[in-house]
């Protein structure tokens, strides 16, 4: 939960990026990290397996400036995408503020999205949490692959399979280039600044 | 979100300052469980990035919480790493809170332990039932 320090005159926000193995959550905080590398102050924290993926969580701290002079510090969080860390996911979402829910548009995952969403929805549960309540966006990622005989779900599979009871803001993006990684963190920090400030009043 | 008032966190550093650095402590930090700092005090001999300490000590409390649950043990009371010239001791404060004192060689830890006891009493007293 976001926490505001009256005295430092700073608030900590809490995003996760969440998701099905391999679909990309690591590298979405990777490419911020370089585009930013100027505004971060410190290294990326990972946390990974010997076979370079992720064990615990990534960890990017990221200053995106002034509210009402309060610095407003958001931190990123990666999941672990691996089935087997279900334990580790829960553990990362605890105090969560907004989440962004990178789906992997290749046809022969799209069993992964759908099992991740339900198990994402048990886990906020699990903290007393609404997925359908909390700040969300949806990223359809690995547009990129598109026309590089890679079979891929259209954008409106992606919705009728994800989409469709949250209605969540959601953008096709490939975390690899770039395309729509900055546009999908904007969203969601917008996001989370307007349920704050709904909370607040 | 939440929040605690000014004067609470004014006390809550009075106390770190007067009972944990005075002592020797280098850097004391209070997170949450979300891994948010709450309070960090240092005198000017921790280097540490912070937010990421603040945010692997929420993760590393967390895991070895649940792994006491695994075990049948209700929780984990003590969590100390010792180094060669910097040891991490961890406390729970309460449900919600969290204490890390970084400290040297010159620091026993047995005092320590009775120091963060009282600390962890007095901050329980100024937090009240603030609510992360």
């Amino acid at each position: 939960m976001g926490f505001i320090n009256v005295k430092k005159k700073e608030v900590q926000i809490k995003i996760v990026y969440y998701g099905p193995g391999r679909g990309g959550k690591t590298t979405n905080l990777e490419y911020i990290n370089t585009k930013y590398r100027e505004r971060i102050k410190t290294e990326m924290v990972s946390i990974k397996t010997h076979g370079d993926r992720t064990l615990f969580f990534d960890f990017l701290p990221v200053d995106i400036g002034k509210i009402h002079g309060f610095d407003i510090k958001i931190q990123l969080y990666t999941v672990p995408g691996q089935v087997k860390y279900n334990a580790t996911r829960k553990l990362v979402l605890k105090g969560v503020d907004g989440i962004v829910f990178v789906a992997d548009m290749q046809r022969e995952r799209r069993e992964s999205n759908l099992k991740a969403l339900e198990q994402m929805r048990e886990n906020l549960l699990s903290h007393n949490k609404d997925m359908l309540k909390i700040p969300l966006v949806m990223q359809y990622n690995k547009y990129d692959l598109k026309g590089e005989g890679v079979e891929l779900l259209t954008v409106e599979e992606m919705e009728q399979d994800l989409n469709q009871e949250l209605k969540a803001p959601a953008l096709e993006a490939s975390a690899l280039t770039g395309h729509n990684v900055v546009a999908t963190l904007k969203k969601i920090i917008s996001g989370t600044m307007i349920a704050f400030r709904k909370e607040l009043q | 979100m939440y929040g605690v008032s000014q004067e609470q966190l004014e006390k809550i550093d009075t106390l770190l300052t007067d009972e944990l650095l005075s002592i020797g402590v280098h850097c004391v930090i209070v997170i949450d469980t979300a891994g948010n700092t709450i309070a960090q005090l240092d005198k000017g001999k921790c280097a540490c990035d912070v937010a990421s300490f603040a945010a692997l000590a929420a993760g590393n409390f967390a895991a070895v919480d649940a792994m006491a649950k695994l075990v049948g043990e209700e929780e984990f009371s003590l969590h100390f790493h010792r180094g060669e010239s910097e040891s991490i001791h961890f406390s729970k404060i309460n449900d919600d809170l969290l204490l890390i004192t970084i400290f040297g060689n010159d620091v026993s830890l047995g005092f320590l332990r009775l120091k963060t006891a009282e600390v962890i009493e007095n901050i329980n007293e100024i937090w009240g039932d603030t609510s992360c």
